[in-house]
């Protein structure tokens, strides 16, 4: 542990200078009492009677680590965007007061003071029987720093559920965790329980509806443990034989969603803690089931009825959004007042109106709309399928289809808005038009009959001139942010005429441009479907790289090859015995190999050599082989310790020929013989290769016939020497 | 009438294999109605009439695992089990299905001869039975190979000759059709104490062949095969193509399925497979995987079979009647991942994919299913019949659970116990005790002779106070007094001396 420790320091030097400098503070509020005399005997995890009993735990990450989000996150958390009216980070934490959480660990790392004033306003503070207690961190910049110093600072110490703050779900927890559990009380290994949820991606797209990549998992179908877990495949999904010599079946899936959300032992977090390259969540997974050493096994719930999903791209926020309208999320739905108090009540066809609505009777609302409380709708207006927040002005003769509108907003007359978002405080001047997936971030003036093309994200920061900077500026303190914004409004005002001309006479914000890649994956992620073109476009793809992807039928450099490249480049540069013989050392504790496949693999290597060597004639051949023999031969010495390695090189040439180097089927006698000559091989192995196939198949007998008379002569030879 | 009521269930049942394990006596029903619709042409160019399921049964010759129990005069077809040879289990479960044209292959030259005249000896007018023999390097491959230009029907259904099982083959026969796959492969549970070799690898022992059994990916509904490997395969890690789980969602991977090798082939696949690939041996280990492999990237023309066939005028009329029967089929069962897949996702391909169905049966687990192919089987397969499953065996049993031929002959206090079966002819001395054992026609057994656990074939002659016991002691043996046999196998025609004791060893005459 000392050690890991130690390591992991020095490698982040940074990090080290704020922890002199105290910079990061763990504020930690609200704890109740009570919570702490429970957790006395917690630190016995493998205890049974304490796990049943200690009251539950939460970590919400209230930080999604990536830029996802740009450019609105720039300016606010990510966990505090509103979906349907109500901050994200609100679903979750009332989700999980529902599943009878008792206290809530809040990590928030960027714009972690927004995140912090935000909670101590909310309903969330005083609640009996829950307490919310923030971590404050600065310098984070994944999940799996703030679970690192979550488990440094001891916040934890029994079962807890790992979530991140843009999760939404009203899935039953208790099934689960008895599920985990009694796991736990079996086999302390069994560490984490993740919950998925049956969601087929789309065979054009690759991508699930929440606009995530496809999923491949391997799961045991008895115990539900789960065996393997991919989200960019290759070619193949490769499964470990001995899975099943345990299990008798196994299941494999790529029609199942990672809900995010996971029961998980203390011992995760010390995986963490050791672990220091672990960075997304899903590193873990990845290093448990890679890691055979620890034995640590995670397990799969799945739920059917149940909702749980992530806000993880623009995509899913309007998926996600589509499923609150459709109260998908019940009880977390906008006519229950769950976190704020706002009244709003449900009207047919999932139309939901908040309080001081003021509405033309020429407008048009549609179905599945939620308009927040103050807003104005003017006359003849038609909004379709679209949130709209609160204290928004829309003006006349507005068409607003598929649009998420958040608050204070307004929209002045003739403006067409498709599949957009709109943060706080836009303004749209009259005829102005937003083609389908575009995000204009807070208070961005879009000018008078503008049309922002389709995709266009615009905001009142300036582009990071590089792609690295944006973390940078994700996380940096919120004084300096500050500054920031207000150097840049001005900025937008006067600003280059580029701007101007993009946004319109008075408009305010930089339309950020787009890398080459990302104009390519823009359809990706965004709040629009994907246009029916590019799905034409995908299909043709799709088909192609069916072909293509079947015939690159790549295999990764095997041991045996790399063996092979080795010994032919020593040959090649004539590189000393001795280290050729260190290479393949270092290889054989690489692919953790017996000596016996040292022997094999370099004997393979060696008959290879002769084989490539020109020769005209199977005598030539064998005289090719004796030669490389005579030369290399002692290569072969460390590695055939018994006579149990011996035949691993027999079986290996056995193979040989009749796979690859047939040109030596015929010649096999002759080439043991010469084995036999030079000491390589003694006569013990050949006898009892012999006897050994005496078993074996007939086809498999082809050789040990061919070499009958020569095991005869070895026989009597062993005869007279006694 | 038969026709519409046809209809009507297969719209009905969408789970139709359940209803066929229910169901067996009604699949000739069920075939009924498409035989003429589909051959009604065909048959005015050919006048013979042609079965639409043309039975391969592979007899194999003289497996050498078997030795010293087979030789060239008993091949491995004509083993008793239960006395009666092991062909005539395979034979009997095809007529009871109404597969009646049959090719029966056998290797090696000699073996064909004694084959053929047991066959048509005890199956004259209840079979169609052609006898052919082929070389022994082929493998199973290259059987089929060799007899192609004797397959004519449209679907060909391949039956290991060393079966011994009570799965339908008209059930078989029936999903291949549903389906219209091009190949269906029967799956049965491996029994609980592991596959019978297992038992005898012990250690390091390398050259030995892995346990026989299949590792095998299913859909969801379990009627696709997506994914199998046999033999050394097994072994290796497994590989599932992403291609072919993007397009079912999800697989099913089981180990505790095996391949009952009973197969059903769509003929013209078949033969295009065994053309192209001429390096291919084995059904099960080249031909079954890499029709499931390339399943959805087919490689094989369909079409070709109606031009070559039926010649120009008959192909609209083949044509038309190939829709119906489809649709009648297409009817049964929701559309399968692999049209869906060759239309393309929400049905606009540039081009239709071609892909081809390789579908399963699966056995359900009370049906009895095991391959003589070891000694070990031989000796299980023979207690199995005679006991567990006994319906096999097609004797009825005596209120004391065995069967004892009325010629057969019985000393004083001579006692032939539960799970026991006495030939015909046979005599037995004074105060022997018989269990668990099967002894043959024309057997003269002294006084004394104790036979448990043991299989004793035809015209064996057992001296006094013997003790036998796991053995098998095939025809013609002579065995004279007071011999000690355990875990014995006797080649035919042996003779064992006085007061001689073996313990696990094969004997036979050099």
């Amino acid at each position: 542990m000392l050690l890991s420790r130690v390591s992991f320091e020095s490698s982040e030097d940074v990090e080290d200078e704020h922890v002199v400098e105290s910079s990061i503070l763990a504020v930690v509020k609200n704890k109740p009492t009570e919570t702490m005399g429970a957790k006395k005997g917690g630190k016995t995890v493998d205890d049974v009677e304490d796990i049943l009993h200690v009251p539950l735990k939460a970590i919400l990450l209230a930080d999604s680590f990536d830029t996802k989000f740009c450019p609105i996150t720039l300016e606010r958390p990510k966990v505090l965007l509103p979906i349907v009216n109500t901050p994200m980070i609100d679903y979750t934490l009332a989700w999980l007061e529902s599943a009878n959480v008792v206290e809530v660990l809040v990590v928030c790392c960027s714009h972690s003071k927004q995140i912090v004033d935000y909670l101590d306003k909310s309903k969330w503070v005083n609640r009996p029987e829950f307490s919310v207690t923030t971590i404050e961190s600065h310098y984070c910049t994944s999940a799996g720093e703030a679970l690192r110093l979550i488990y440094q600072n001891n916040l934890i110490n029994g079962d807890f559920i790992l979530i991140s703050g843009d999760t939404v779900s009203n899935m039953v927890l208790t099934e689960a965790l008895e599920e985990h559990k009694q796991r736990r009380q079996k086999d302390s290994k069994a560490v984490m329980t993740m919950v998925i949820k049956q969601s087929k991606p789309s065979q054009i797209t690759r991508q699930t509806r929440l606009g995530t990549d496809a999923l491949f998992i391997a799961i045991d179908s008895s115990t539900k443990q789960l065996l393997y877990y991919n989200d960019s495949l290759k070619r193949s999904l490769s499964l470990d034989k001995t899975f099943l010599a345990e299990n008798s079946s196994v299941s494999s899936h790529n029609d199942k969603q990672d809900c995010y959300i996971d029961i998980c032992s203390y011992e995760v977090l010390s995986l963490f803690n050791e672990n220091f390259d672990y960075g997304h969540l899903r590193d873990l997974v990845k290093g448990v089931l890679g890691d055979e050493v620890s034995g640590c096994k995670i397990y799969t719930h799945e739920i059917h009825s149940d909702y749980a999903a992530r806000v993880d791209n623009f995509r899913s926020y309007d998926s996600i959004s589509k499923d609150i309208i459709q109260r998908w999320t019940y009880p977390f739905v906008p006519d229950v007042q769950f976190s704020t108090n706002h009244p709003t009540n449900r009207e047919r066809q999932g139309i939901y109106r908040a309080s001081e609505i003021s509405q033309s009777c020429s407008a048009e609302i549609g179905p599945f709309t939620y308009i927040g409380k103050g807003t104005s709708i003017g006359d003849k207006t038609v909004v379709l399928n679209s949130v709209i927040g609160d204290g928004c002005k829309i003006g006349g003769g507005v068409l607003i289809d598929g649009c998420y509108i958040w608050n204070n907003v307004t929209i002045e007359d003739g403006c067409k808005l498709k599949q957009a978002i709109l943060c706080d405080g836009v303004v749209m001047r009259s005829g102005s038009v937003l083609e389908p997936g575009v995000v204009l971030s807070s208070n961005v003036v879009v000018g008078p009959k503008i049309v922002v093309p389709a995709y266009s994200k615009v905001s009142l920061q300036p582009q990071p001139v590089e792609q690295d900077s944006d973390d940078e500026l994700e996380y940096a303190d919120d004084n300096s942010e500050t500054l920031h914004t207000v150097n840049t409004v001005e900025n937008g005002y006067s600003s280059s005429e580029r701007e101007l001309s993009e946004i319109g006479i008075g408009g305010r914000g930089f339309v950020w441009s787009k890398s080459e890649v990302d104009r390519e994956e823009e359809w990706r992620h965004s709040v629009a479907p994907i246009p029916e073109s590019k799905l034409i476009e995908l299909t043709h793809k799709v088909f192609d790289e069916q072909d293509s992807d079947d015939e690159s039928d790549e295999e990764p450099p095997t041991f045996e090859k790399e063996i092979e490249a080795t010994f032919l480049r020593g040959v090649r540069k004539k590189i000393k015995e001795e280290d050729i013989l260190l290479e393949i050392n270092s290889l054989r504790f690489l692919y953790n190999m017996a000596s016996e496949n040292c022997a094999s693999a370099l004997f393979y290597a060696m008959m290879k050599l002769a084989l490539d060597s020109p020769h005209n004639s199977p005598a030539n051949l064998v005289k090719n082989a004796n030669d490389v023999i005579t030369r290399w031969g002692s290569l072969l010495k460390p590695y055939l310790r018994g006579i149990d390695d011996e035949i691993e090189v027999i079986m290996k040439f056995e193979e040989m020929c009749t796979e690859n180097g047939k040109e030596f089927a015929p010649l096999f006698v002759q080439i043991m013989h010469l084995l036999y000559d030079k000491d390589i091989i003694q006569e013990e192995a050949f006898l009892n290769w012999a006897n050994e196939k005496e078993q074996a198949d007939e086809s498999d007998k082809v050789f040990v016939k061919q070499s009958e008379t020569f095991i005869q002569w070895l026989n009597e030879a062993s005869e007279e020497e006694d | 009438m038969c026709e519409t009521t046809q209809t009507i269930r297969l719209k009905n049942h969408r789970n139709l294999r359940s209803q066929i394990l229910n169901r067996d006596e009604d699949l000739r029903d069920l075939f009924a109605p498409f035989l003429p619709l589909t051959y009604r042409s065909r048959d005015k160019v050919k006048p013979r009439v042609v079965m639409d399921f043309q039975v391969v049964v592979l007899a194999g010759g003289t497996s050498k695992k078997l030795a010293p129990l087979v030789s060239k005069d008993i091949p491995k077809s004509l083993l008793p089990v239960a006395n009666r040879p092991v062909l005539s289990y395979v034979l009997d479960l095809l007529e009871q299905s109404n597969l009646k044209d049959l090719i029966v292959v056998v290797e090696g030259e000699d073996t064909d001869c004694l084959v053929e005249n047991w066959i048509s000896e005890a199956y004259v007018d209840r079979l169609h039975v052609q006898v052919a023999s082929v070389g022994e390097e082929g493998g199973t491959a290259g059987a089929l190979r060799a007899i192609a230009r004797h397959l004519i029907a449209s679907d060909i259904l391949v039956v290991s000759g060393d079966l011994i099982c009570d799965i339908s083959p008209g059930a078989v026969a029936a999903a291949h059709r549903r389906h219209d796959a091009i190949v269906t492969a029967t799956l049965c549970s491996v029994p609980v104490s592991g596959p019978p070799e297992s038992g005898s690898s012990s250690g390091k022992d390398k050259t030995k062949k892995p346990a026989r059994h299949n590792i095998v990916g299913l859909d969801p509904t379990e009627q696709f095969l997506l994914y199998i490997a046999a033999g050394s395969d097994v072994e290796k890690d497994i590989k599932v193509e992403k291609s072919i789980l993007r397009a079912v969602g999800k697989m099913e991977i089981h180990a505790d399925l095996m391949d009952a090798h009973l197969y059903a082939f769509k003929r013209s696949v078949l033969q295009q497979v065994l053309d192209q690939k001429q390096s291919f041996k084995s059904l099960k280990q080249d031909v079954l995987p890499y029709l499931v492999k390339s399943q959805l990237r087919s490689e094989i023309l369909l079409s070709e079979e109606k031009a070559e066939e039926n010649g120009n005028e008959d192909s609209c009329n083949s044509n038309n009647d190939k829709v119906m029967l489809s649709q009648l089929l297409a009817n049964a069962s929701t559309p399968s991942f692999h049209e869906i897949y060759a239309l393309g996702p929400n049905g606009f391909a540039p081009v239709e994919r071609k892909t081809h169905k390789c579908c399963v049966y699966i056995a359900s687990k009370t049906k009895y299913c095991a391959r003589l192919n070891s000694i070990q089987a031989y000796s299980d397969i023979n207690r199995d019949v005679i006991g567990d499953a006994s319906h096999l065996s097609g004797c009825s049993f005596s209120m004391h659970n065995n069967v004892i031929h009325p010629s057969a002959v019985l000393g004083l206090k001579t006692t032939v116990g539960p799970h026991c079966m006495l030939g015909e002819g046979s005599q037995m001395g004074d105060k022997c005790s018989v269990k668990r054992s099967v002894i043959g026609r024309h057997c003269r057994i002294g006084s004394n002779v104790k036979v448990v656990n043991s299989v004793i074939m035809n015209h064996v002659s057992i001296g006094d106070g013997c003790s036998i016991q796991g053995s098998v002691i095939s025809s013609n043996v002579q065995l004279q007094e007071r011999v000690v046999l355990k875990d014995c196998q006797i080649g035919a025609g042996f003779v064992v001396t006085a007061g001689s004791e073996y313990k696990g060893e094969p004997l036979a005459r050099k």
